[in-house]
């Protein structure tokens, strides 16, 4: 006989579930995981790049590459002194906590404290999918515009840091950090807002310094 | 494709709910979809058809969508308005100050076994 059973169940409770769970784990391991979050080519290789170079000989730092867009590679990153592991997503928009867990298993995170993980280049998707990541950032780069947070509320909402990145190009470009800082707070007012240039190496303290406060 | 996640994460779901209950088939599925929920139907339906191929647990299980409307409300003349048709100024005083009561919805609202 067929029966209907009543679940109303948000699709995304399972992997709810399993991301606390890998939080939970990866911090008794001693592990802080960040979920780096941007379009494509908005810098997040870049700043990763230029992060691991400055706090190598202090930190052991972790890359989980699952952006299919990436220029540099997972290859590229471990030449400048970090683990790196490049996941293939098979064509999927967003990583979810079971692919996170995978990408990390695959990796020897000995003498790690600090994981990235660089998510799908995609604003929308990885948004509604909680990784197991300690903090969730966003990268905004100059050239993307200012009014970016007017078309994608819920990223911008959810993120505990926005780096707005390439802040060399600003003379080029008609943004306003002040502006786009405005738009945000207005839909995050917590969130932390680091703006830098990995190409020129201002603004890298502070971002440095958050990720280091989060270390035990 | 998003869709494609999407169906996974559903079918995982349902499979956990079929472990716990010691399920053997599912025959259908309804969702719960709201129109602004950044999924859409037509893909969902593809992704559903192949995805479902692999999962003898849910050979040939029929998908329905049930669409949720997208309402807003405004903060500040505190009415409701058509999310799809507005966005997020309000039609009545344009205001900004406005959230989605609902509309962004994915829920797994039954299945028949
Ligand atoms: N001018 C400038 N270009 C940058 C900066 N950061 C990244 N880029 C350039 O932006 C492009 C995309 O960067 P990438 O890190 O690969 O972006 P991803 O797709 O988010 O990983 C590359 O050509 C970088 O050289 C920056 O701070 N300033
Ligand atoms: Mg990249
Ligand atoms: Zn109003």
């Amino acid at each position: 006989m067929a029966r209907v059973i009543e679940l109303n169940k948000s699709i995304t409770d399972s992997n709810d579930r399993d991301a606390q769970q890998l939080r939970e784990e990866l911090r008794r391991r001693g592990l802080f995981l960040i979920n780096l979050m941007s379009s494509p080519g908005s810098g997040k290789t870049t700043l990763l790049s230029r992060t691991i170079t400055d706090l190598k000989d202090d930190v052991g730092i972790a890359v989980l590459e699952a952006d299919i867009e990436s220029d540099v590679d997972a290859a590229h990153i471990e030449s400048l002194g970090a683990v790196a592991l490049q996941v293939h997503t098979d064509g999927m928009c967003h990583m979810d906590a079971g692919m996170t867990r995978r990408g990390l298993e695959g990796m020897d995170l000995t003498d790690i404290q600090l994981a990235f993980l660089e998510n799908v280049g995609n604003l929308i998707c990885p948004a509604e999918y909680d990784t197991g990541a300690h903090a969730n950032v966003m990268l905004l780069s100059v050239p993307e515009g200012d009014d970016k947070p007017l078309k994608y509320p819920l990223m911008f909402s959810m993120v505990d840091a926005l780096v707005i990145t390439k802040t060399d190009t600003l003379e080029y470009f008609d943004f306003s950090i002040e502006k786009c800082a405005e738009r945000v707070r207005r839909l995050n007012p917590g969130v932390q807002i680091f703006p830098v240039s990995a190409e020129t190496g201002e603004g890298m303290d502070a971002w440095e310094n958050w990720l280091k406060s989060h270390l035990e | 494709m998003h869709e494609l996640g999407v169906v996974f994460h559903v079918i995982d779901n349902i499979k956990e709910v079929a472990e716990e209950q010691g399920i053997t088939h599912v025959e259908a599925v309804t969702l719960r979809l709201g129109t602004v929920s950044s999924v859409i139907p037509e893909y969902l339906e593809d992704c559903w058809k192949w995805a479902i191929g692999r999962e003898p647990l849910m050979t040939d299980c029929r998908l329905a969508i049930e669409p949720v409307e997208a309402i807003t409300y405004c903060e500040d003349c505190q009415t409701e308005y058509d999310t799809i048709a507005h966005g997020r100024t309000c039609p009545n005083c344009g205001s900004e100050h406005t959230y989605l009561l609902q509309g962004n919805e994915f829920v797994i609202k039954d299945i028949t076994v």
